[in-house]
């Protein structure tokens, strides 16, 4: 069954065409890894699937009754949230934020949530820690865990290991991989590391303001830009 | 100091300064944790030379300075903070624009009608005798609105100030809680710009926040102590200001300014 899909959609960016045209559908169970230089309209078109910025033609729909209403996002960190005084669990707690709706206090089922997600995340002992204080690495565990608590069904990540070191970067893809595999958790990642993508992904869409390509990773690796980008040695 | 305290409560004007002073020191902390962390803290400013323009108005229209000030400050309010996320002039340039011109607006009415004199000094640096019973009341009552409001609102206030982005995906309606803000804002710097002026108040709402990001490490805790913080400084500004017989805008001010230095010291280990 399909969760998003999109037609034709294009979107201006500061008066720019940013996203031209773009069509592509997305089954439930899928991971989607959206590819292209900087420039291409990765994020873009990831900001418009969130709401977050307005379509110049063509529509998005999003599968409500499988999303529930709610889509987890993990967007690119702000400058300001770096030294932002709060605690892990408060911002996990965040996530919770719609389903609480105008209850001035999260229920017991919402903070269940949040502690079986700390769980799944293994961030659990670190709860009472402040977000600053953490390392990259754990900050984006914290966040995956807030867009976990937003919703189970689809995860929208974007540029998710920039400024982690390899080590940490491959665990955090592997977190991803397993919350596709074994939890069925539909996944858009916006990413610009192809290898990685090819390797956990099994939808790739490449952007170049229009698409360059999309469908099966086993088909993108024969492509001309998958071997340009792998340099042959996959 | 208990006795001086008590000696300064047996003057109804004093004591109805610390009421308002109290609350409004409430209120301009806990929006002031939300503003800062928000890199907001300049509308503050903005908005309280707004404010001294539309006093400065009111007063040479014979209106009752709250019911004027109010809705022009709000309307600023929500003004600055569309114009800032989405315009081609930069959101302090503007805030600066706005400041500056409403405070050149103030100064020219009050020039061609009043004159100026110790009205506009006290606009520009506070008085506690500014406030008559009817002040009182209205400052009473609006304050703890914004507090209510403030504490219903707790959470969504903490998602928006701390990830806008994601609020906006998991469907919140995060304009209408910038308003929410920006609304709460607006009637805080009017009802504690008649005591601290024009040029004082934004510290209110500035410094209490600043000083307990040093020490505390969650958000709640932020908050809380933000609050506390406030207060004790307002009452330690105020004993200061009648034994020194200071204004009280810049004594509360100094106090501040000393508790985040010593809040920084403290931090640091």
């Amino acid at each position: 069954m399909s969760i998003v899909t999109c037609k034709d959609i294009s979107i201006e960016y500061d008066g720019k065409v940013a996203v031209d045209q773009v069509s592509f559908t997305i089954e439930q169970g899928d991971y989607l890894c959206i590819v292209g230089e900087n420039g291409s309209g990765k994020s873009t078109l990831v900001k418009a699937l969130m709401g977050l910025l307005k379509l110049k033609s063509g529509e998005i729909e999003i599968n409500k009754e499988l999303t529930l209403g709610g889509i987890g996002y993990l967007p690119q960190q702000a400058d300001s949230q770096k030294d932002f005084p709060a605690s892990v669990y408060e911002i996990v707690l965040s996530g919770c934020i719609k389903s609480k709706g105008l209850r001035p206090f999260y229920n017991v089922k919402e903070k269940q949530r949040v502690k079986d997600n700390l769980e799944r995340l293994n961030i659990f002992d670190l709860r009472h820690k402040s977000y600053r204080e953490l390392s990259g690495g754990q900050q984006q565990r914290v966040l995956l865990a807030r867009a976990l608590c937003a919703t189970d069904s689809l995860l929208v990540l974007d540029e998710p290991v920039t400024g982690l070191d390899p080590v940490v970067t491959a665990e955090l893809y592997d977190i991803i991989e397993e919350l596709n595999r074994r939890e069925h958790v539909t996944i858009i990642m916006v990413s610009h590391d192809v290898r990685m993508a090819t390797k956990g992904a099994n939808k790739i869409l490449q952007m170049g303001r229009k698409v360059l390509f999309f469908g099966k990773t086993k088909e993108y690796i024969n492509t001309s830009y998958a071997k340009a980008l792998l340099g042959g040695g996959h | 100091m208990i006795q001086t305290l008590q000696e300064m409560l047996s003057y109804p004007f004093i004591s109805r300064a610390v009421i308002v002073g109290i609350l409004v020191s409430l209120c301009a902390a806990l929006l002031g944790v939300s503003l800062v962390l928000k890199r907001f803290s300049m509308i503050g400013d903005g908005l309280s030379h707004v404010s001294f323009g539309a006093l400065a108005i009111a007063m040479a229209m014979n209106i009752a300075p709250l019911k004027l000030s109010i809705p022009v400050v709000v309307i600023a309010a929500f003004f600055l903070l569309r114009l800032s996320n989405n315009s081609k002039i930069k959101g302090d340039a503007l805030i600066a624009l706005i400041s500056s011109s409403s405070l050149a607006i103030g100064v020219i009415v009050i020039s061609r009608t009043t004159g100026m004199n110790a009205d506009v000094d006290s606009y520009m640096f506070g008085s506690i005798l500014a406030m008559n019973d009817d002040d009182v009341n209205l400052s009473i009552i609006l304050s703890i609105t914004v507090l209510i409001l403030f504490v219903l609102f707790y959470h969504q206030l903490f998602s928006v100030t701390f990830d806008e982005n994601f609020s906006k995906a998991a469907g919140i309606n995060v304009s209408l809680y910038n308003m929410l803000i920006a609304f709460l804002t607006a009637i805080t710097i009017v009802l504690g710009m008649r005591m601290m002026g024009a040029m004082l108040i934004s510290s209110l709402i500035i410094f209490p926040a600043l000083s307990s990001m040093r020490i505390f490490k969650s958000f709640r805790l932020v908050v809380v102590s933000s609050a506390v913080i406030s207060v004790i400084c307002f009452i330690i500004g105020m004993i200061v200001s009648y034994q020194y017989s200071i204004p009280v805008g810049a004594s509360v001010v100094v106090v501040n300014l000393s508790v985040l230095i010593l809040c920084s010291l403290v931090g640091k280990h």
